[in-house]
């Protein structure tokens, strides 16, 4: 088999066009433009920016990363210049080099993304919000809105009446039932959702005895996690219709192609970029050759298209 | 721009039981490396270990003179540089670079003197090649635990740099931590410019910046932290740098360093 036309890449999530379904994750790629002499940012499907606040924030001491084993922990606790700072100092770069760029913000009360979300909106060149309501290394910040389905619900309609963009909450994976998370977000108006986030983790010296954090829990992200985020996937597209931005271990096409049948229309990576920051082109050409061996004539084809009968029957 | 090689391992020389140094087939890297720049490396083929790991380009490998890789001294403490340790000649390891900003070479009047403890030696051989190229007499004060635990000793001395010892046992050079030659140096120094440079533990680069503030001078470290990338992407190798307001705030060893002004961080 093979096609004659060119396989078509890109994805829609609300009104936002993606060239391909391969964004770069929040906290894992910096401001974008830490790599914008050693890539083409125009060429990625998107970047999720490190979670931006109001204000600058310190983070945490270091330590604030471990490896183990197939993953690490983070606990950077969310340093960061501020959504000033951000607009001033790295929104005009991002522009010029034609990034699309995702802005992920934190808050520590609804007011603030709600505060964001309209400070945000007025940016040209912002393309849509991702509420990081799911950071699971600092206790102020929108994690009590992401383990709570009213609390999930009031800020995404808060944030909904405030914006066009199209708004991504971000949801954890440290909840029983991620699905209902998702219907809530997708009640309150979102136009995608995007999972996972960390899970909730820790590390111990032994020898000394003393955590190997400083924050002493941290953030589990990495192959080690892929499994257990394809189910997650899995789960939230039977509950709901709006795209869903899958991510979680991801570190080669055919660990994304899981996320794409499972039911995600784009996926984020993150810790594998860390390992190879030109990751980017491999999951293009490896998707692009998927799709022509198959026959299919588009990612969007493939989202959702998990055979689940039974094979002899 | 950092580049990704897939580089062949040249030849891995044992210097003892737990050291080092392994030579790369990276000619793009040695082309463009300056001295305290850095590469990420991975010698890993499967999930573990997971991430690179940072090391200092200890020397640049040269055919005639044209430049054809890299070299990488390594202690073996964990998982990354036990493989490096074991790496057989014809293995390949993944290898990123060059990164993070170099030092800043000093004044054709000046002189420099490099100070290393421990593995901290590494970014020391490029750094004297550059020296000796431009004409800088310099010295390497070098620390370690015992005397068969000071490499390189007689390379240095080809390339015209003084060296002055210590070791933690007296079994070779002064009795000690190396601030104790280097103390009577800035003494005898008096107004001479010098331009100094640190790599090693922190507590010995905490020692060698205030031993020199004490002098009324500064020190080029190079720090040597956990990193998960090493590009900027992940905020983990912060280092504190003061504030005017006598505070602190966090900034990426990678990509704003590793060399620092010793002046300029927190030391605690
Ligand atoms: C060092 C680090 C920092 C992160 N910072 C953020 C952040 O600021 N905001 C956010 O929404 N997620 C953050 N995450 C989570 C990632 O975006 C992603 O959800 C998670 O790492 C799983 O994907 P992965 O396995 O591909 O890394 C961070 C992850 C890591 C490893």
């Amino acid at each position: 088999m093979g096609l004659t036309t060119p396989v078509d890449l890109s994805v829609r999530i609300g009104s936002l066009q993606l060239a391909n379904p391969f964004i770069a994750a929040s906290g894992c790629f910096g401001y974008g433009v830490e790599y914008a002499e050693a890539l083409d940012l125009s060429r990625l499907g998107g970047i999720a920016v490190k979670g931006l606040f109001l204000s600058e924030r310190q983070g945490h001491p270091p330590e604030r990363i471990v490896e183990t084993p197939a993953g690490m922990l983070n606990a950077i606790g969310l340093q960061g210049i501020g959504v000033h700072r951000f607009i001033a100092e790295k929104m005009p770069e991002l522009r010029r080099l034609g990034a699309t760029t995702i802005v992920n913000i934190c808050g520590s009360t609804l007011d603030e993304y709600v505060e964001l979300a309209r400070i945000l909106s007025d940016v040209e060149g912002v393309a849509a919000l991702e509420l990081n309501i799911s950071c699971p290394n600092i206790k102020e910040g929108g994690i009590q809105f992401g383990c709570s389905l009213h609390g999930t619900h009031d800020v995404v309609s808060a944030v909904r009446k405030v914006t066009r963009l199209p708004v991504i909450p971000k949801l954890t994976p440290n909840v029983t039932d991620v699905a209902s998370f998702a219907r809530a977000a997708a009640e309150a108006g979102a136009d995608a959702v995007s999972l996972v986030n960390t899970f909730l983790a820790m590390a111990i010296d032994v020898e000394t005895r003393r955590p190997r954090l400083s924050n002493v829990v941290g953030g589990l992200s990495g192959p080690a996690i892929r499994p257990i985020a394809v189910r997650m996937v899995y789960e939230c597209r039977q509950a709901v219709t709006i795209p869903i931005i899958g991510m979680g271990g991801i570190a080669s096409a055919e660990d994304a192609l899981e996320f794409f049948i499972a039911g995600a229309t784009a996926v984020q990576v993150g810790t594998a970029n860390f390992v190879d920051p030109f990751i980017w082109q491999k999951l293009v050409d490896g998707l692009e050759q998927y799709l022509e061996r198959h026959a299919i004539p588009g990612v969007a084809a493939l989202v959702g298209s998990l055979d689940t009968t039974p094979e002899h029957a | 721009m950092p580049v990704d090689v897939e580089a062949r391992v040249i030849r891995n020389t044992r210097l003892s039981p737990d050291y080092n140094v392994i030579a790369l087939a990276a000619p793009e890297i040695a082309a463009v490396t300056r001295p305290g720049q850095f590469v990420m490396v991975r010698p890993a083929r499967g999930l573990d270990p997971l991430l690179r790991r940072p090391f200092s380009v200890f020397e640049i490998l040269r055919d005639e003179d044209r430049p054809i890789g890299i070299t990488i001294l390594s202690k073996r403490i964990g998982p990354t540089t036990r493989l490096l340790f074991e790496a057989a000649e014809g293995d390949t390891i993944s290898c990123l670079g060059p990164l993070g900003q170099p030092f800043a070479l000093p004044e054709p009047d000046a002189e420099a003197w490099m100070i290393a403890g421990g593995v901290g030696l590494a970014p020391f051989a490029t750094l004297a090649e550059s020296l000796a190229a431009r004409g800088i007499r310099s010295t390497l004060f070098y620390g370690a635990r015992r005397a068969d635990e000071l490499f390189y000793l007689s390379w240095f001395e080809q390339r015209g740099v003084r060296l002055v010892l210590s070791t933690e046992d007296g079994s070779a050079g002064a009795h000690g931590r190396i601030t104790v030659p280097l103390a009577a140096a800035f003494q005898a120094a008096d107004g001479a410019r010098v331009a100094c440079y640190a790599c090693g533990p922190e507590p010995m680069l905490a020692a060698v910046s205030q031993l020199a503030a004490g002098f009324g001078r500064d020190v080029q470290v190079s720090v040597e932290r956990v990193m998960g990338c090493g590009m900027g992407g992940c905020y983990s190798c912060v280092v504190p740098m003061k504030t005017p307001d006598g505070g602190h705030h966090y900034v990426r060893s990678c990509i704003s360093g590793p060399v620092f002004a010793g002046s300029s961080l927190v030391w605690d």
